[in-house]
């Protein structure tokens, strides 16, 4: 069999599928996350004193253990106490919880840099604390908050990858299961990071974009270029 | 189910874990800093084809999963080279060039925070170029550097465990292997969590006393 024909027959077609399922698990994870991650931060700052506890704690958590112990637990550890659930929902899980614990990070700090002052005068204008939180506050501080949270966005599409460990067979997985049964390991593992590659330079533009566009002048910094964001 | 036998028992074995985990930690930040430092002089003052290729060397390694790359290395580079590296080798080599990738860029931001007119004053005094860069720029810069250094830890802790994809006998190999030997799960991925976040911590305190150690009074930025 020649190179071509392994190319194009063997190795694409179910490198295709396998990327299918990542763009599956990084579109499913990426609004999660950032609901997670607002609600979290909101918490945080405006919680009273056992909620925003519960979710420093938590996120310390979340931070301080690798995300593949996070997916054992899910997968492996659950069902000792009666919850199973698939590999697939298994890793999103995972993947939410650790996407909505970094990105809490960026928006609470986003958030403290705002100042005080704002929700004083939104009270002052009539609003309850709740309403001000969510009109006042959270459209500044999530526009701040987009560099990080572009960040957190990149490191998804590549932690992605250990949703394999729990033998969903996404692009890693894939391209796992065509090396072992042809032997070409060079090969196969250099286009499926190519196709890693791809994924990650498109979404660094992408984030390029987005962020000259959103920039407010004289309240975010703009401008950062390619090897900033990766 | 006797939990507090069982961890007892294994206990010690888990523990050994944590001189392969610190080992990988190791050896990221140590070639993290000898590659990386280097890496990021080169691409600020280097010429156009040297900092090209380090531009691609840092796309690469920051753009490819940790487990692609613990693939690509342990079962296709290291063996096309003829190399028979036992996996703890792939998992240090693999960690210690993508800490390069990521480390190189904080020096170069660092770099890049020097003044200008620090060069021109070097320069002016009689220096060459590589002597400003050793002994006027650097000083400063790996300082400035620090603390976005120290970050770098707990983010390399952490995808250290990737390793156990490759059979690197750190803390999440080995509690993966007492897990399927006593069917007991919760419990010691538990511990295992626990020891991470230890780890985490002890580490973190640790760079920040180097951090105070060789901070200037006066210089950079004030809380690490």
């Amino acid at each position: 069999m020649d190179q071509a024909e392994f190319l194009f027959q063997i190795l694409l077609p179910v490198l295709m599928e396998g990327m299918i399922v990542t763009i599956k698990l990084i579109v499913f994870t990426a609004p999660f996350g950032l609901i997670l991650g607002i609600l979290v931060a909101v918490g945080r700052v405006y919680g009273s004193k056992p909620i925003s506890l519960l979710c420093k704690g938590a996120v310390g958590f979340i931070k301080g253990t690798p995300l593949l112990l996070m997916l054992f637990i899910l997968y492996f550890g659950l069902p000792s106490i009666g919850i199973t659930l698939s590999a697939f929902v298994a890793s999103l899980v995972g993947f939410i919880m650790c996407n909505g614990a970094y990105n809490s990070e960026y928006i609470r700090g986003a958030i403290s840099s705002i100042k005080e002052g704002q929700i004083i005068a939104a009270q002052a204008l009539g609003m309850t604390r709740m309403q001000a939180v969510r009109h006042i506050i959270l459209p500044q501080a999530l526009i701040r908050a987009i560099p990080g949270l572009s960040n957190e966005f990149i490191y998804l599409i590549k932690y992605s990858s250990l949703a394999y460990m729990l033998t969903v067979i996404e692009l890693t997985g894939a391209g796992k299961m065509v090396a072992t049964k042809y032997f070409e390991f060079t090969e196969v593992f250099m286009i499926v990071g190519i196709g890693y590659l791809i994924l990650v330079t498109i979404t660094t533009i992408a984030v390029m974009l987005i962020e000259r566009k959103v920039a407010v002048p004289g309240m975010t910094q703009s401008g950062r270029n390619m090897l900033d964001i990766l | 189910m006797d939990f507090a036998a069982v961890i007892t028992e294994w206990f010690p074995y888990l523990i050994g874990g944590i001189f392969a985990t610190l080992g990988l930690v190791g050896s990221a930040l140590l070639l993290g800093v000898l590659f990386g430092l280097p890496m990021a002089v080169g691409q600020v003052y280097g010429k156009r084809p040297i900092r090209f290729l380090i531009g691609i060397f840092v796309w690469f390694f920051r753009g490819l999963p940790v487990l692609v790359l613990l693939f690509l290395f342990y079962f296709g580079v290291f063996p096309g080279l003829g190399l028979e590296a036992p996996a703890f080798l792939v998992g240090a080599t693999v960690l210690g060039l993508r800490g390069a990738a990521y480390q190189s860029q904080i020096f170069r931001g660092a770099i890049q925070s020097v003044s200008e007119g620090q060069m021109i004053a070097a320069r002016s005094v009689g220096m060459t170029k590589l002597q400003s860069i050793r002994n006027v720029i650097l000083p400063q810069a790996v300082r400035v550097a620090l603390p976005g250094w120290s970050n770098e830890y707990p983010n390399i802790l952490t995808d250290s465990s990737i390793c156990y994809a490759i059979g690197v006998m750190e803390l999440m190999t080995r509690t993966s292997q007492i897990v399927s030997q006593t069917y007991i799960t919760m419990p010691i991925y538990l511990v295992c969590a626990g020891i991470f976040i230890l780890l985490n911590y002890a580490g973190m305190k640790v760079l920040h006393m180097i951090e105070k150690k060789i901070k200037i009074p006066g210089f950079g930025t004030g809380a690490a």
